[in-house]
């Protein structure tokens, strides 16, 4: 948006003044605003906890909970709790998302499978998951298994429905290309069903991993040892406020940037749409 | 074959259709072809019978909606026939029996222009030094060396046409099924394009099926011209062009027998469109 300052050529007083103009200075008090927004928060916060207005129980003023995150990371507690997490995240989307994918790829290519499965998804897909935990536990333990199986469902029906509406979503004339072409059942799946389903299948990996990332929170909450829910429900039990936040930070600092990384893996896997 | 258009339509008709035993390609009988729709069933083809010869240009030309591109799926095999029966004499082995270019956009929009124009050899599983210079030399024959590696939405209309003319060339059929493939061309290109599939042609012995609007393209490219009537579709006429190959474009067009056999083309065809806009009811 700078350029539309630098295309109004003047003299230097003129020059200047555009660029402080509507333009360019609503750019620069987009910027200031966004920085400071939350800078202002913190303050406001950090002082009302100082002066007593927030209750520091509750609120522990920013400055404690950077040295309790410092404390944490020194200690080493915060890494390899985070690293945990992070382990069985990574195993629950794979376990899920992969038989999520083929299955949705299947399912959108061929119609009896379709008519088939949907009513399976369609019951069983508006069950809370985390109810389902308790059953996990049965069934796999207190170990890892329930953990990552938590994770697994929570990321297998995003990508299977949105697989599916990506392979329907394909038009018609490309499947006629790939017949009319000799493509056979194994290169009609690599060379149109899933490219074509790609952006919505991208879609379906950002969902399953907001889904994952709220269960596997819950489930360490409720029977784990370690991760970052663990971490955070045993700062409640010893009431150690400042952990459950640096908990929380770290949380959303693992959204942001799987949000990055996936916006990079579109830009790899989907050329055709983001190179616009 | 050489001899002045100065017959009547219905002569020529006659001896089109006859049932010579030449060499067929493809013999189509009694071809009918309807669609169910929300109105009941439409008839797109109604009871076609013709027969094109092996290694014949073969011109379908017909008003909007009468069924040339049902015509043309039906013997890709992109669609069953309601009744009746085509016949497609077996090409020479290890070739692909039809490509097709379609009439609508139908390169893949997540390959590039190579990925696209290769298509067909990659799935056939021909060895890769041989796609390349295939693919390479196609791309070079439609003007698209400097794009291959660009991907369809940054190319214009009648550049992703020509991507679609390269992968159906390159894949080298037996029989090209070519569905209004210069529409979206200006006119350089497509003169360029028309050349080069008739010096294709005219070294290959290949059958070619090509729809188009344009009496023009149809008289010069082709061998044969099959006329068809408005919804349905049946046959109305089936004219031989007299014109000896290797054709000059520039000069045939400047022939008085070419431009008489445009004008009772025209004449026929006239009526067609005519009653075909009568009929045509909006949905
Ligand atoms: N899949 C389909 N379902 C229902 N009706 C169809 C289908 N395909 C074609 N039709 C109908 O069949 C008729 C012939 O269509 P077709 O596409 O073959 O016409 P065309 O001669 O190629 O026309 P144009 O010159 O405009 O391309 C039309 O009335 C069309 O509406
Ligand atoms: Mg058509």
């Amino acid at each position: 948006m700078s350029e539309a300052g630098e295309r109004v050529q003047g003299g230097g007083l003129g020059r200047r003044r555009t660029r402080r103009g509507a333009a360019g200075g609503e750019h620069a008090r987009d910027l200031a605003f966004a920085v400071l927004s939350p800078l202002a928060l913190l303050a406001v916060w950090e002082i009302t906890v100082r002066v007593g207005v927030l209750d520091e129980r509750f609120f522990p003023a920013p400055t404690s909970i950077v040295s309790t995150l410092v404390e944490t990371i020194e200690s080493g507690e915060l890494l390899a709790n985070t690293g945990i997490s992070l382990r069985r995240m990574f195993l629950g989307m794979l376990v899920g998302g992969t038989p999520a994918l083929l299955l949705g790829l299947v399912m959108g290519l061929y119609r009896p499978i379709r008519v088939a499965v949907d009513p399976l998804i369609a019951a069983t897909y508006p069950i809370p998951k985390s109810a389902i935990l308790p059953l996990l536990l049965l069934i796999f333990g207190l170990g890892e298994g329930s953990k990552i199986a938590m994770v697994a469902i929570g990321v297998f029906f995003p990508v299977a429905i949105n697989t599916t509406a990506g392979v329907l979503e394909i038009d018609r004339i490309y499947h006629d290309v790939g017949k009319n072409y000799g493509a056979g059942r194994w290169q009609t799946f690599r060379t149109i069903a899933l490219p074509g389903a790609m952006p919505l299948i991208l879609t379906g990996v950002r969902l399953g991993f907001g889904i994952g990332l709220i269960l596997i929170v819950i489930a360490e909450m409720v029977g784990a040892k370690s991760g970052l829910g663990y971490m955070i429900w045993n700062a409640w039990q010893i009431f150690q406020v400042e952990v459950m936040y640096v908990g929380l930070i770290v949380i959303s600092v693992i959204g942001v940037l799987f949000t990055l990384v996936l916006s990079e893996l579109e830009r790899l896997l989907v050329p055709w749409r983001t190179a616009r | 074959m050489a001899e002045t258009p100065g017959r009547t339509l219905q002569e020529a008709t006659e001896e089109g259709t006859g049932q010579g035993g030449q060499d067929r390609k493809i013999q189509v009988d009694n071809l009918t072809k309807q669609f169910r729709t929300k109105e009941g069933p439409l008839t797109a083809l109604d009871r076609l019978s013709f027969g094109v010869e092996k290694g014949k240009f073969f011109m379908v030309v017909g008003p909007s909606g009468c069924g040339k591109s049902t015509l043309l799926r039906l013997l890709a095999g992109l669609e069953e026939p309601s009744s009746g029966s085509i016949r497609v004499a077996p090409g020479p082995p290890g070739k692909p029996a039809n490509s097709m270019v379609f009439q609508q956009e139908s390169i893949f929009p997540w390959m590039n222009v190579w990925d696209n124009a290769a298509y067909g050899l990659r799935m056939r599983g021909v060895p890769k030094r041989e796609i390349r210079e295939v693919v390479g030399e196609y791309l070079e024959k439609t003007g698209l060396t400097r794009f291959a590696r660009a991907y369809p939405h940054q190319l214009s209309g009648g550049m992703k046409q020509r991507v679609a003319l390269a992968r159906a060339f390159a894949n080298d059929p037996d029989i090209m099924l070519m569905d209004e493939p210069f529409s979206s061309l200006d006119e350089q290109n497509k003169t360029l394009l028309q050349e080069e599939l008739l010096r294709i042609w005219d070294e290959s012995a290949k059958t070619v099926l090509f729809i188009t609007h344009s009496v023009d393209e149809a008289v010069t490219l082709g061998d044969q011209i099959l006329l068809m009537t408005a919804n349905p579709g049946r046959i109305k006429a089936l004219i031989d062009v007299p014109f000896e190959r290797p054709r000059s474009v520039m000069e045939l067009r400047a022939r008085p027998e070419y431009g008489s056999l445009v004008y009772q083309i025209w004449e026929s065809l006239r009526e067609e469109v005519e009653q075909a806009r009568q009929k045509e009811v909006p949905r």
